[in-house]
């Protein structure tokens, strides 16, 4: 893919001459959708990015938040869901890679991994199967190696994704807030390549990521080397700590021509470097090849002349490879030689900034059919269908992935993977909390609320911790978005976002767009994808074991809301209706209320109502205790709604609290002063989870057996199926 | 009392063994370079885990062969306390300290998980605060974890009181439910999870106070040869 025959003419214009062959390899590579953000930057605008906490930084590609007592934390999300598609093991490797050079790149220490996983259906789709397997093998080969601890994320298997994968890695840093590279730079400066070879992987990968995944174009994925990387890490912390560091830029989509060009537009400086100098895998690379590689484990590093050799002693002690490549200029130009002969020479500024585009848009006709599908009928035995629930790949336990995660290492990790989000502890005392939602399934039927639901889940996760949410970063992942229909998704789904943002005063500190998702099925359902952080002051709510006699509230009401419900899809097949709404005051209430009571620890365990409705998500309670309840149905929604409705609404902002006996009146009365709807519905004991409805019982189901299915059912189908 | 803490290129639980010593126990400790040599006066030298050299070849294998490791020999022969854990575990193992191999795990994955250790031998400078047969919830974390030696060793190690550690419930197949051992003399142990990770109770979702006694042990022994 090269450049369009407008961008051409542009960029003629703004260079006054016609572009040679180098200058438009540079160009296309920087002008691709993936780097340049070309047909959403215009919109991404409306995303509010201010906050008390938040500190902006020129250059950064990682949010950066004020934690309080000199720290900060800092936040990414990226994916890498086109070299996944084709090489999982690779493509999710060097995903995990990138991400954390940006949280490098701020000065921090990268504390937490956070993965979102997309597949096809793997029951029985066997390559969505392989895909999976590999994909998972590279995280965990990568992070581990790394010493970073995968902590938290999401899988889930849908048919969109057949024959594609996406594959979203959220990193979290943590530093002092005095040692946060201030991104700047002066004419002498020395420009320092650092890390991994140059070689012809990963060529045109930010094209390739631009495009219509037609051909597997298995050159243009990275080959992944955590080794190198964890040595980059330390020779780029002990550089930090000496103060040899003035400025840095991972390198990541588009390679050298997209670090170069930034970096002098974000400092006001220009940049002349010579490709002769730079370290390369093999010979005979031509440089455009060095200029559009995409290879791994690289970090650009500006320094003052003299403090260049001690950081050639730091690298060397770290046998990391450092070429000085080029100098800082005082002329805005990015220029490229080899040796004495100019190869390209063009404004920095120029280079960096793409023409934007102004797609249009337009309402798919698909929507009104589906929200008006004739909805199925109730299944007549409900404890059957609650124990096919738990055995849905998507809602039955992970822990065939997180257990090949080191989710240890660092020894932050207070609240570990299995639950509600992580609790990481930090330096100053405090906590973080974070968790990543999506949910496709919602998004497809309306991608506004589906979108803003997404974003609200990540949020009660977060509170069932007892954490107060303090940011978010946002990966908007959608098909083509030169077809209107699903540009418009886009824009919905963002517009969704905003909104939340707005509402909750919750700033977006960071943030990636990913189009062209496309399979050979045509595009996947929109899937935006959120990740929510959230602070905690003391004593964070942890997981704690529930006894016989302990009482469950139940926060919110459930709404004739079942479209895109895993009931309806996973049980009927059924793909239309209602998607849940959110209603943004009940929202904000009814998670200020269940924060206040769990930060005033009043309850023993708090838990978000999500996929599989009030039936898995009380499930999940009683399975993790290995303890029975008895549930009654009659008191959770203002609506007339039959039992499985009730059972399996993924209506939002409900919350599942237990409390124990003698405390249950001091809640409830919270609740009442609160304003929010509530009531109590059941209590633990017993071997059996017993749901009933109009005072008679309606579904049975043994802890044990559910356990069992809940438990072993993924694991099975990857490694016996 | 002083403690070294070596790092090779690739440790990565390094920074979580000298917290643990210097915050939670208050020892001296200090970071020492594969290619450091040792001072005379250290009092103990802990290898800590992670991937050095990224486990090429084979787990430990690169960095046993580390110039920082003819040191640790020269002074394991003097009878100073060395932990070998985890990725440390496979460093003594390869470098010979320790008899035996560290194998995949038969499930060929990487495997976090919590365990339970059973103490068998309270004779060593990390085990002596222990009573035999004493439990210590404890995480694992590793992809080459299974501890593998042929018979006719295996009889020797249980003979000379080599066996220090083994599993409660045999969680990677490996042989006679090891999980860490002892050279002949004693003071060199090398362990496979991660007692680190297991003291300090807001990290430990079971029960932090055994895994103390591994470093208390430590405590009481240096003090005891002084």
């Amino acid at each position: 893919m090269s450049l369009q025959k407008e961008e051409l003419e542009y960029l003629s214009k703004k260079i006054g001459r016609q572009p040679n062959d180098v200058e438009r390899h540079i160009v296309a590579a920087e002008w691709s959708e993936h780097c340049s953000y070309k047909s959403s930057k215009k919109h991404l605008k409306m995303l509010p990015n201010k906050g008390t906490r938040v500190i902006h930084e020129k250059g950064y590609d990682s949010g950066v938040l004020d934690v309080g007592d000199g720290y900060v934390v800092t936040v990414h999300i990226e994916s890498h869901n086109h070299p996944s598609a084709v090489e999982p093991y690779g493509g999710a490797a060097t995903g995990v890679g990138g991400v954390i050079r940006d949280i490098l790149s701020a000065g921090t220490r990268p504390i937490a991994l956070l993965d979102g996983l997309r597949f096809g259906d793997i029951k029985k789709d066997t390559h969505a199967r392989w895909l999976f397997k590999n994909a998972v093998t590279g995280i965990a080969d990568y992070g581990n190696c790394l010493g970073i601890p995968t902590v938290g994320g999401e899988v889930e298997f849908d048919e969109c994704y057949s024959n594609y994968a996406l594959v979203d890695v959220a990193s979290v840093g943590f530093g002092k807030k005095e040692n946060l590279i201030k991104n700047h730079a002066k004419a002498g400066d020395v420009v320092v390549l650092m890390g991994g070879s140059t070689g012809r992987d990963g060529i045109g990968g930010a094209q390739f990521a631009s495009d219509s995944l037609e051909t597997e174009d298995r050159s243009a994925v990275q080959i992944p080397d955590p080794f190198i990387e964890k040595l980059i890490i330390e020779a780029t912390l002990e550089a930090r700590n000496q103060g040899l560091i003035k400025a840095i830029k991972d390198l990541g989509g588009g390679g050298l021509s997209c670090a170069i060009s930034e970096t002098a537009d974000a400092m006001g400086v220009g940049i002349e470097l010579d490709v002769n100098n730079v370290h390369t895998r093999e010979p005979n690379m031509k440089p455009a090849e060095i200029m559009t590689s995409e290879s791994q484990e690289r970090m650009l590093v500006i320094t003052d002349k003299s403090k260049l050799p001690r950081l050639q002693k730091i690298c060397k002690k770290f046998r990391v490879t450092c070429s000085v490549i080029g100098t800082v200029t005082g002329d805005k130009i990015m220029k490229v030689k080899e040796s004495k002969t100019v190869l390209a020479s063009m404004p920095a500024e120029v280079v960096a900034n793409a023409p934007l585009l102004d797609r249009p848009s337009k309402q798919p006709s698909y929507l009104k059919e589906l929200q008006n599908k004739k909805q199925p009928s109730s299944p007549k035995d409900l404890s059957k269908t609650i124990l096919q629930l738990l055995s849905s790949p998507n809602i039955a336990s992970k822990i065939w992935v997180y257990g090949q995660y080191d989710h240890e290492v660092g020894i932050r990790t207070v609240v570990k993977p299995g639950s509600d989000a992580a609790v990481l502890r930090l330096d100053n005392g405090k906590y973080l909390s974070v968790k990543i939602d999506g949910n496709p399934k919602h998004c497809y039927l309306d991608p506004k609320n589906g979108a803003m639901g997404c974003f609200e889940e990540a949020c009660r996760n977060v509170i069932c911790t007892g954490a107060t949410p303090i940011g978010m970063v946002d990966h908007l992942q959608f098909g083509n978005p030169e077809n209107p229909e699903i540009f418009w998704t886009f824009l919905e789904s963002l517009k969704g976002i905003t909104e939340f943002c707005k509402y909750f005063e919750i700033p977006c500190v960071g943030g990636k767009v990913s189009l062209y998702n496309e399979t050979p099925h045509g595009p996947i359902k929109p899937t935006p994808l959120i990740g929510v952080l959230g602070l905690i002051d003391k004593n964070p709510l942890k997981p704690q074991k529930i006894d016989s006699g302990d009482i469950l509230i139940m926060v919110g009401r459930t709404k004739d809301e079942l479209g895109g419900s895993e009931y309806y899809e996973h049980i009927h097949g059924f793909i239309g209706g209602v998607a849940p709404k959110i209603n943004l005051a009940e929202s904000k209430n009814n998670m200020e209320s269940v924060l206040s009571i769990i930060q005033n620890h009043d309850v023993k365990a708090a838990h978000d109502c999500a996929k599989g409705g009030l039936a898995i998500a009380i499930s999940e309670i009683a399975m993790t205790s290995k303890i029975g309840c008895q549930i009654s149905l009659d008191n959770t929604s203002d609506q007339k709604l039959d039992p499985a409705k009730l059972l399996f609404s993924e209506s939002h902002s409900r919350y599942l609290l237990v409390v124990e006996k003698n405390n249950t009146k001091v809640v409830l009365s919270k609740l009442q002063k609160f304003k929010v709807p509530h009531s109590q519905i059941g209590v633990f004991g017993g071997n059996d989870m017993v749901f009933s409805f109009n005072k008679k019982p309606i579904a049975k189901v043994r802890v044990d057996k559910a356990h069992e299915n809940w438990f072993n059912s993924l694991r099975d189908l990857v490694l016996h199926a | 009392m002083k403690v070294g803490v070596i790092v090779f290129p690739g440790s990565n639980c390094d920074r979580d063994m000298y917290h643990v010593l210097q915050d939670v126990f208050k020892l001296e400790v200090k970071y020492f370079w594969h290619e450091d040599k040792l001072p005379k006066n250290l009092d103990a030298v802990v290898l800590p885990g992670g991937f050095s050299y990224g486990d090429r070849l084979r787990a430990g294998v690169i960095a046993a062969h580390s110039p920082v490791i003819s040191d640790v020999k020269k002074m394991a022969e003097k009878g100073m306390p060395v932990l070998g854990v985890c990725n440390g575990f496979q460093i003594l193992v390869e470098s010979e300290l320790l008899p035996g191999v560290l194998l995949k795990n038969t499930s060929l994955n990487f495997m976090c998980q919590w365990t339970e250790l059973i103490v068998r031998n309270n004779k060593t400078p990390f085990t002596s605060k222990f009573k035999l047969g004493q439990t210590i919830p404890i995480p694992i974390a590793n992809g080459e974890g299974r501890y593998y030696i042929d018979k006719q060793n295996l009889e020797k190690l249980k003979k000379n009181n080599q066996i220090v550690f083994q599993y409660g419930n045999n969680i990677n197949d490996s042989v006679f439910d090891i999980a860490g051992i002892c050279n002949k003399e004693g003071n060199v142990v090398g362990m496979m999870p991660h007692p680190e990770r297991a003291v300090e109770p807001e990290i430990n979702p079971k029960d932090n106070t055994p895994a103390n006694l591994v470093f208390q042990s430590l405590i009481a022994t240096i003090g005891a040869r002084k």
